[in-house]
């Protein structure tokens, strides 16, 4: 017992030695009425995390709010501590970047009725009834579509060089899992390039995991030996554009440019820019006014963004880029447009999605309104539900 | 330990095994190395960031002592680091090099979330917990008694299988969130019965976060009685020291090796349900966080001594929930903790080292012949 004194002595010096001075963090603030808290998955090193963090950063800059920000947060019971620690720091506005930190999101609402939570990509807020519970999304298929354009145009400009012929203008796409976001993502990626290229097929490969750097860089590469001469990702490392550049095989990126990496094949970028949606739920805060349960930021609110065009993108790409955008803030183009695609060779004229998350994946909201597949649509949910898998784009496994 | 390189010339020094040290002086040491491994620190942060070296450390303190509820976490981290590490202990005492916690905490955790999942809403709440105690229990036990026995049987390397046993653990996991996953293809089972509270473990004293803590203070003392006093206690260290002499004093060694490996699985699996019924209701295949690996060097600086691991995993426990505070105060990543992280056990590590020997100088020791 003499070992346990002494060892708890010797703990009393190490706490003593570290029990002085006090800091404090956030940046100058303004606006007194507002502060932020923000729960990151990973830090910047993520591409994922890195657009969010930016994105806060600014609008609390502009705003003036101060704020904190924790970063490395597991998607488990850490993320509910996190969520709390904030709520008892004194933000009143909680945001959460990660899909699994939804639920734990959740259980810090149901504690802390005062203070709002907002959760990207999540699900559940619109079934759970919590005032102070929300999910934020984009309608990032739109810039997907947009970024396809560019796609397929460069594989007409290389079937127009007599690279390529116009049945070899096959694509290739590294998913993260068999998700719905996954799924809407890669759909309208492909349906914006057989708008202007109508021979293209695609493959898609998974790998089971939101950032792997070598597996997205062996998805790649399998796909290139596969034949294909385009790729896209839809995952958070640099694994399948280094892979692009190393082959010389032209690719569009997710999450923000990668030019400078890929300066030989980069065409363009689609990213969801947050800024808009942390201002807008700010402002709720500071002006007492109710957030929306689900928000979907567009091309209009200034949510989804193409970055520059690359070296490797066609003549003509941005021009056409923008007639596309134009109809689709017109609506006259929809990116799930019925007439466009097939599914077993049919027509869809109705489909009911699995709009509320449950373990039986229970079909429940009918989904075809007007024509168009309606994703992320109000009344609905932000984040995607299109789960359909349309006649030629073909998986090439589905273990995830 | 030959210091024959100096041979030409005369030896400069003489590193000579001590006396056991009282245990004043050896604690002693143990205090002076963490003291001047802070010192390191402080100056490492000085020089590498600008920041004033004890404002981190009081950010550290912050991190984990802040409020109520941080304290809290910060205990109810210990106790499930300081119970992985004790349930390794008697297997290392054994000599048998049990480094597969890991996969038999997260089998553990994966029984009892099957109970969750699958007997919502068809047993009584306090069923399932019955079950899901037994299953996690006996799952971490088989995880363990698979190796042992190859060990015991054949004298398998058991460093090679419990780490292989690590690998299927977390496949099997894998493999059943994909099964269980919601929503469809999202590779997340999330909050399992997060309505219905089916299989969560109770809150104690209104605390949730007190079961944990508790469990860990039972099993301390057990496990503290069950090596020094127990017979089979006893059996292990002899097994542990030789075989051969085991084998002479009647100690049935086979029985003895499966037996302790599995009590060392069964408490992992305890671990296990603690994680999953208790702390996160979840179960994804990093909710282990490596602590299965972090246990073994616990044990190891506490000699095996399980009072001792109080404080060896209360240490890293401290810096690890410290860390996360500097990050957000002062915009460092995590690996700025792991630096701190890394030059504190080099000093508690290679503090053992005076404690076991003493360097004589040659003169000094020209003098005293």
């Amino acid at each position: 017992m003499k070992k346990f004194v002494s060892m708890l002595l010797t703990v009393v010096m190490i706490l003593s030695l570290t029990a002085c001075g006090s800091t404090g963090s956030g940046s100058g603030s303004k606006n007194n009425k507002v502060k932020a808290g923000f729960i990151c998955l990973h830090d910047e090193n993520s591409t994922y995390d890195k657009n969010f963090i930016d994105a806060a950063i600014a609008a609390c800059d502009e705003m003036g709010i101060e704020y904190l920000i924790k970063k490395n947060i597991p998607e488990g019971q850490e993320c509910y501590e996190a969520a709390c620690d904030l709520a008892e720091a004194g933000c009143n506005f909680i945001f959460a970047d990660s899909f699994g930190h939804e639920d734990y999101m959740i259980e810090a609402a149901k504690e802390y009725k005062d203070v709002q939570f907002c959760h990207a990509t999540g699900t559940k807020a619109h079934t759970e009834g919590l005032d102070n519970f929300h999910n934020a999304f984009a309608s990032i298929y739109e810039g997907r579509y947009l970024a396809g354009i560019a796609a397929g145009m460069k594989l007409n400009e290389m079937i127009d060089n007599g690279e390529i012929t116009a049945d070899q203008a096959k694509m290739g796409y590294v998913g993260a899992f068999t998700y719905a976001e996954v799924i809407s993502g890669y759909t309208s990626f492909f349906l914006g390039a057989r708008s202007v290229c109508p021979t293209v097929t695609m493959e898609v490969t998974f790998t089971g995991s939101w950032y792997d750097e070598t597996a997205e860089k062996e998805g790649a590469n399998k796909l290139i030996e596969d034949g294909c001469v385009l790729i896209s990702q839809h995952a958070d490392s640099m694994g399948a554009p280094t892979a692009c550049e190393t082959a010389g095989v032209p690719n569009i990126s997710y999450n923000g440019s990668t030019a400078s990496a890929c300066p030989n094949t980069f065409i363009v970028s689609s990213r969801i820019n947050w800024e808009p949606y942390f201002k807008y739920a700010m402002d709720c805060v500071a002006n007492d006014k109710a957030i929306d349960t689900d928000w979907t930021g567009s091309i209009a609110t200034g949510s989804v963004e193409l970055t520059d065009l690359g070296t490797a993108a066609t003549p003509g790409t941005k021009e056409a880029i923008e007639d596309a955008k134009a109809k689709m803030e017109a609506g006259t183009l929809h990116v799930f447009d019925i007439s466009t695609f097939t599914v077993n060779g049919e027509t869809l004229n109705s489909y009911m999605a699995d709009v509320d998350s449950d373990p039986a994946y229970e079909k429940d909201t009918e989904v075809i309104v007007d024509g168009y597949f309606k994703e992320s649509g109000d009344g609905f949910r932000s984040a995607p539900y299109f789960d359909l898998q349309i006649d030629g784009i073909t998986l090439l496994d589905m273990k995830f | 330990m030959n210091p024959s390189k100096r041979k030409k010339k005369e030896k400069m020094f003489h590193i000579v095994k001590r006396e056991v040290l009282p245990w004043q002086k050896s604690w002693g040491i143990r205090a002076t190395a963490i003291i001047l491994a802070l010192i390191v620190c402080a100056v490492v942060t000085m020089i590498f960031t600008g920041d004033n070296p004890i404002q981190v450390y009081s950010t550290v303190w912050r991190g984990a002592f802040g409020t109520a509820r941080k304290s809290w976490v910060t205990l109810q981290n210990l106790a499930i680091l300081l119970l992985i590490s004790l349930a390794l202990t008697p297997a290392f005492k054994m000599r048998f090099w049990n480094i597969g916690g890991e996969g038999q905490v997260l089998i553990g955790g994966l029984a009892a979330a099957t109970c969750m999942i699958k007997l919502d809403g068809v047993l009584p709440n306090a069923v399932v917990i019955l079950l899901m105690i037994v299953t996690s229990l006996l799952a971490g036990a088989v995880w363990g008694i698979i190796p042992a026995f190859f060990k015991a049987k054949w004298n398998t390397n058991e460093t090679l299988s419990t780490l292989m046993m690590n690998y299927i653990a977390t496949q099997l996991v894998a493999y059943f969130i994909v099964l269980w996953e919601v929503p469809k293809g999202s590779g997340k089972i999330g909050i399992i019965n997060q309505n219905t509270n089916t299989g969560w473990l109770p809150d104690v004293f209104g605390s949730k976060y007190l079961l944990s803590i508790l469990v860990a203070v039972v099993v301390t003392v057990f496990m503290y009685l069950y090596l020094k006093y127990s017979k089979q206690g006893y059996e292990i260290a002899v097994v542990g020291e030789s075989d051969a002499t085991a084998k002479y004093v009647g100690i049935k060694v086979e029985q003895v090796i499966i037996r302790t490996v599995a009590l060392s699985g069964a408490l992992c699996g305890l671990v296990g349900l603690l994680l999953v019924g208790g702390i996160n209701h979840t179960i994804t295949t990093t909710i282990t966080g490596g602590q299965g690996f972090t246990a073994v060097m616990v044990s190891w600086m506490a000699k095996f001594n399980p009072i001792a691991m109080i404080f060896t995993s209360f240490l890293i426990v401290f810096m690890n929930r410290g860390a996360g505070e500097i990050s957000t105060t002062f915009g460092l990543n995590q690996s700025y903790s792991d630096i701190l992280m890394g030059i504190i056990l080099f000093f508690l590590i290679g503090c053992e080292f005076f404690i076991t020997y003493k360097i004589s100088y040659s003169k000094k020791k020209k003098e005293e012949e």
